[in-house]
């Protein structure tokens, strides 16, 4: 198998610790501490500016860290350089070495780690044959499309074998569907490379995906780290279930461990929420609709205002005349209520956060 | 375009062409015509002055100082700037306007003036260091920095040069290895301009050689004049037609075999275009 020569490594354990770095007195990362167990693949989202790509480039050895420690496999790699990091990094903006070809790009830091000639031909002709692309090694970067330069990028971090494999935002600058194509491509070499990895992305959808577990930091903090399931259906701070997923933000009344809104109870999440107004943060899955004149009791009547198709889903937005609520249904139901009838709203008695009564946080 | 407005821009094309050429071409038929003549008016034409270049000593050895001259300087230049203008884009960005105010300021100091200041750095180089014309380098680096770092600098604009060396960093290369290996070979064109332009500048010079007391070329063919005019005359268009041919030669023999755009964030660029010599520093 073209990646057993990666496989047989396998992963090791890369831990972060207490990572603090500042630029001219404005803090990107503020005590970052994160454990990334052998082989599994943690990804890093949150807005612009979180500190994502800052914590990366601490563990590449790209830029110091004014404190903490980076370790792999429990050897503290915190003063190396980059060059002596045994990373593989794969960048948002395409890295290819123009004047190589892709062969000479991925053979390229094999030449720099010693390996003989016929091994690194050999190895060249593997991780090329690992990424799906074996008859393009004689091409140019000039003649590779975005996607093909990323597999290239990707070939050429795998080949040294390298102790943690690092993708810094690799489908950010690809259209949707190659982004998506090549996401799964990188899972699945990934797991047959068997590499510690870590993957910086502000994409919630690609983060969810790909990852083993979801990381979503905010202010150069971890906000939350977590199994995609984990991230999506149980957020810890209502920063995370703003930024992951759609979320309904409904006015209401806490009391007793529970939410009023419009009539309706529902069950907290964080049970020391203080007694008064707070936010409901509700997602659009756990809204279902029926026709006004149904029988199912609700206090909640709007019109409809709006449907958009997302192919197996489709989702409804409810204007309630002093708030938009938004559902997400099977396509079918949602065809069922068409923009300009009015329907009556109920909320699924999931356990919700109480956001603040503040802006939401910047949309990256 | 219709047809009769691209003729006319081809007509437009031909004229400027044909005007230009003979801005250049003229002055030195001019001289060729000058340096062929016999010693009187009814004397038949003669290349006598062409074969006196080879037997003046002097000459020969100033044209072969002037040629190791702008090579050492534009190595030396190379040597000095390349790796300065690497580390000052991806270290040190804040230095970046102060390293382009100093590199562009012998531009606007008048020859006569910086070698004025020099006389003394000279003096000081003879006596302790060597009296050879060759230590000239140190003061021709000052005054082909301008042509060179404009150069070098287009040449660094035009590939993403950060993530080059962070992508060759991560796969082991040393700083000397990413310069080497990813740098230079991804704006060849613009090194060998600023190579060309060191060259140019270099086998022009005058006024340092002649103030500070060296004969190089023009030096060599200003004395000639002293003594024959026409030798003179043949020794300068020998050497502008020489010059020439060694940038015609430089260009083509350093210029890549297959033109290949420089990747940067997705678009291709093109490679680093060929810049006019400066004019003679005399």
């Amino acid at each position: 198998m073209a990646a057993a020569s990666v496989a047989g490594r396998g992963g090791v354990e890369v831990r972060l610790e207490d990572l603090r770095r500042s630029y001219a007195g404005v803090t990107a990362l503020n005590g970052l501490s994160l454990t990334l167990a052998p082989g599994e693949l943690v990804a890093l989202l949150g807005p612009s500016g979180c500190g994502k790509t800052t914590a990366m480039r601490l563990v590449a050895g790209l830029e110091e860290a004014n404190s903490g420690r980076v370790m792999f496999g429990g050897k503290d790699v915190t003063g190396l350089p980059a060059s002596k990091r045994d990373v593989g990094m794969v960048f948002q903006a395409y890295s290819l070495f123009p004047h190589m070809t892709a062969g000479q790009n991925v053979e390229f830091g094999l030449s720099l780690h010693n390996v003989d000639g016929a091994e690194r031909n050999k190895r060249v002709d593997e991780m090329l044959e690992l990424v799906g692309l074996s008859g393009y090694a004689n091409r140019y970067a000039s003649q590779l499309s975005g996607g093909q330069q990323q597999r290239v990028a990707l070939a050429r971090a795998l080949a040294i074998k390298p102790t943690v494999l690092l993708l810094d935002e690799p489908l950010s600058a690809l259209d949707a569907k190659v982004r998506s194509r090549l996401r799964d491509e990188i899972r699945r070499v990934q797991l047959e490379a068997g590499v510690t990895t870590l993957f910086v992305t502000h994409d919630q959808e690609e983060a969810l995906a790909i990852a083993d577990r979801v990381g979503v930091m905010r202010a150069g903090q971890l906000e939350q780290l977590g199994s995609p399931t984990e991230i999506y259906t149980r957020p810890a701070t209502p920063f995370v279930a703003e930024f992951v997923g759609l979320t309904n933000r409904i006015p209401g009344t806490v009391k007793f461990g529970m939410v009023e809104v419009r009539g309706m109870e529902l069950p907290l999440v964080q049970r020391d929420v203080p007694t008064g107004p707070g936010i409901a943060l509700v997602r659009p899955e756990a809204v279902s609709l029926a026709s006004e004149g149904d029988s199912v009791p609700g206090p909640l009547i709007g019109t409809v205002i709006a449907v958009a198709f997302l192919g197996a889903t489709s989702r409804v937005t409810v204007d309630l005349g002093d708030m938009i609520v938004m559902a997400q249904l099977p396509t079918a139901q949602a065809s069922e209520h068409p923009a300009g009838t009015r329907v009556r709203l109920a909320i699924r008695p999931d356990p919700v956060l109480i956001a603040r009564d503040e802006k939401a946080p910047p949309e990256v | 375009m219709n047809r009769s407005r691209r003729l006319k821009l081809q007509i437009f094309r031909v004229i400027v062409l044909l005007v230009m050429g003979a801005f250049f071409l003229v002055p030195m038929g001019a001289m060729f015509e000058f340096s062929t003549r016999g010693n009187s008016a009814t004397a038949p034409r003669t290349l006598e002055a062409w074969a006196n270049i080879i037997k003046t000593p002097d000459l020969v050895d100033a044209i072969i100082a002037s040629l190791e001259l702008a090579a050492i300087t534009s190595l030396a230049m190379l040597l000095l700037l390349l790796p300065t203008m690497v580390w000052v884009r991806l270290r040190l960005p804040r230095l970046n306007r102060i390293v382009e105010f100093l590199c562009l300021l012998p531009i606007t100091i008048p020859a006569i003036a910086l070698v004025v200041g020099l006389v003394e750095i000279s003096r000081w180089i003879r006596i302790n260091i060597s009296d050879s014309i060759l230590m000239l380098f140190l003061f021709y680096l000052v005054l082909v920095l301008p042509y060179s770092y404009r150069a070098l600098d287009a040449g660094l604009a035009a590939i993403d040069i950060k993530t080059l060396s962070e992508a060759a960093r991560s796969l082991g290369a040393s700083w000397g290895i990413v310069i080497l290996r990813v740098i230079v070979p991804n704006m060849s064109s613009a090194i060998l301009n600023a190579s060309v332009l060191a060259v140019a500048v270099v086998l022009g010079e005058y006024t340092f050689a002649n103030l500070l007391a060296y004969v190089n070329l023009q030096v060599a063919i200003a004395y000639v004049g002293l003594t024959s005019a026409t030798t003179s005359i043949a020794a300068a268009l020998a050497s502008l037609l020489f010059a020439f041919a060694l940038l015609m030669i430089l260009s083509f023999v350093g210029r890549p075999r297959r033109q290949r755009g420089v990747i940067s964030a997705g678009k291709t660029l093109a490679p680093v275009q060929l810049v006019p010599a400066p004019p003679r520093t005399r």
